[in-house]
């Protein structure tokens, strides 16, 4: 399998802090590949470089050959690299409903000409998102609070919103920050099997950040272990979980 | 009788008058602030920009508006419009992007707009002067008297030309604003920022984009304002820098962030205004015989005299900030 994401070299310091070393990891096209690492190894700066919300010192990043170092968010976007927050984000003064609705790049009613020449088919294109979102939105198990305002949700709920973003749209790459954090058992069990849905069905591929062990285990092959802003280990979950640096970085020296 | 059209007059058109022309700042002030989250004080000197403009396409081309029948500053308002909304995207990317990209705290970007502020009102002063002078260069300004169809009534209702003007632009403006927003996918865009801008940029939204699109709508909308104001009265450096406060009043009142919300606040602020210069004892006047002997009907009953007109919206102000800080319509509330 070829990388869809390849970052290499990468390097990023905020003022003299080099929280990011040198860091080269790859991203196989199919997989759910975890990013795990101790508080502070650099995780959520090396996805924000990689999603293109910071700018990164030194380096390069390709997405499936192409070189997207430096490019915003909102180009990513349209090249199908999505991203969720590790806080969840929602458009608040929306319902979840039209959050959904937000997504789809390219509608006709993107022009305001077409809004006027062409009521028709901007009618039919609204019709078609709204059916896909409401497709989505029983997917994602919220159909019973489409209507509510996005910021009356509750965190998991928004957490799931997170996700139902990532479908609305064709996307190739999804980065999934911390999705689990906050979400209680049942709707976790939901998240991680769309999850599966979404890759085996769909073709997306997943860089999953995640503090859950569970779920990284249950998701993800392979698994990369982030330590002081590069790659400590690389390889299955098993393999990550006997390895003696990991326990070390984790648990301390005196441990193992 | 001729007492109520001394009121229509004085309050319900004069309040109209200055209303329009406070919603059309106001809703650029608080679209700057629901997008790029700053109190852009130099929006006053964007509108005598407009007007500066104006003024100046009218001394070089004095007949163009004479060859179809409207007046030339009217005519050459749109390019007006286009030359501040261009000024407005170009003060942005001078001065405002830089300090945004360093992501510096808002206070700091209120204390540039200031200097933008002082820089263009300076500007203005070079180039103007600091005297007033007349939009009109070729043509005059013209001024209804309608007369009242009633027998008794004598006073007639006095309307001008370019308030009239104003009225229709400012209904045409809502009614833009109103489709933009709701129905273009630019215009939810806009909304979308406002209210996540992170998620808008991950969403695919191009925020420079967006942030280029508020300051043309701003830029556009003060030209307007700008220029109608120095048609009623007369063009002066200074005109649209003093209109800061009640525009401000005006965007708080509805609710910052909220455009039609601004729309709203400007009536009640240029209402409040007329309303409280108004002598009274105008419209009591015909029912003095009523009066009880030992109440003597004042000259002058106004609540406060035409040259305090500027507290009226700093009462406002003050008033709604206490009682009800998101404004009457919610919007963001400042932090």
């Amino acid at each position: 399998m070829s990388a869809i994401i390849d970052v290499q070299n990468v390097n990023k310091a905020f003022g003299g802090l080099q929280v990011i070393n040198d860091c080269s990891i790859q991203v196989a096209e199919g997989s759910v590949t975890g990013l795990i690492g101790p508080n502070g190894a650099g995780k959520s700066t090396l996805f924000n470089i990689i999603a293109g919300a910071l700018p990164l010192d030194s380096g390069q990043i390709f997405l499936a050959g192409e070189d997207i170092t430096n490019r915003p968010a909102n180009a990513l976007f349209h090249k199908g690299l999505l991203r969720t927050f590790q806080i969840a984000h929602e458009f608040g003064q929306m319902t979840a409903l039209e959050n959904l609705m937000m997504v789809p790049p390219r509608q006709a009613g993107e022009n305001l000409f077409s809004t006027w020449l062409k009521p028709g088919a901007v009618g039919r294109e609204e019709a078609e998102v709204r059916r896909r979102a409401l497709e989505v939105i029983d997917f994602i198990g919220l159909h019973h609070v489409r209507n509510e305002l996005a910021a009356n949700l509750s965190g998991g709920q928004k957490k799931l919103l997170e996700l139902g973003r990532t479908m609305m749209t064709d996307a190739r790459v999804v980065l999934l920050d911390e999705i689990a954090a906050g979400v209680n058992r049942t709707l976790l069990g939901d998240l991680i099997r769309n999850i599966e849905r979404l890759n085996q069905e769909m073709g997306y591929t997943f860089l999953v950040i995640e503090h859950d062990m569970d779920m990284i285990a249950r998701l993800c092959d392979p698994v990369i272990v982030l330590a002081q802003g590069s790659v400590m280990v690389e390889g299955t979950i098993e393999q990550i979980r006997n390895d003696e640096r990991v326990i070390e970085a984790y648990f301390g020296a005196n441990v193992a | 009788m001729n007492e109520l059209v001394f009121f229509i007059n004085n309050v319900v058109i004069a309040g109209s008058v200055s209303g329009s022309i406070y919603a059309m700042g106001a809703v650029g002030v608080t679209l700057i602030f629901s997008i790029m989250r700053f109190a852009h004080f130099a929006h006053g000197d964007m509108m005598t920009f407009g007007a500066f403009m104006v003024l100046l396409l009218t001394t070089l081309f004095p007949q163009a508006g004479a060859a179809i029948g409207i007046p030339t500053p009217i005519l050459l308002m749109p390019l007006a419009m286009a030359l501040t909304a261009a000024l407005a995207v170009g003060i942005d990317r001078t001065f405002y992007k830089p300090l945004r990209a360093h992501g510096v705290k808002p206070i700091v970007m209120v204390i540039a707009s200031l200097g933008v502020t002082l820089m263009l009102q300076g500007l203005i002063r070079l180039f103007a002067g600091t005297g007033g002078s007349s939009l009109y260069v070729d043509d005059r300004k013209e001024i209804f008297r309608l007369p009242v169809p009633i027998e008794s009534v004598r006073v007639p209702v006095v309307i001008t030309e370019p308030q009239l003007y104003l009225f229709g632009l400012t209904i045409l403006s809502v009614i833009g604003l109103h489709l933009f927003l709701s129905r273009s996918r630019l215009g939810k865009a806009m909304r979308a920022m406002s209210d996540n801008p992170d998620l808008a940029q991950a969403s695919g939204i191009n925020t420079n984009t967006i942030v280029a699109v508020t300051w043309m709508l701003a830029g556009g909308l003060a030209a307007i304002a700008g220029t109608l104001l120095s048609l009623d009265v007369t063009f002066k450096p200074d005109l649209s820098f003093f209109l800061l406060l009640p525009i401000f009043a005006a965007a708080i009142v509805g609710g910052v962030g909220h455009p039609f919300g601004a729309i709203a606040g400007g009536f009640v602020v240029g209402f409040a205004e007329s309303l409280a210069v108004f002598n009274w004892s105008v419209l009591l006047r015909p029912f003095r015989d009523s009066l009880p002997e030992w109440l003597e009907l004042p000259a002058n009953l106004a609540f406060v005299g035409t040259e305090y007109k500027i507290v009226v919206p700093f009462f406002i102000l003050v008033a709604i900030l206490v009682w009800r800080p998101t404004g009457i319509f919610k919007g963001k509330v400042i932090t």
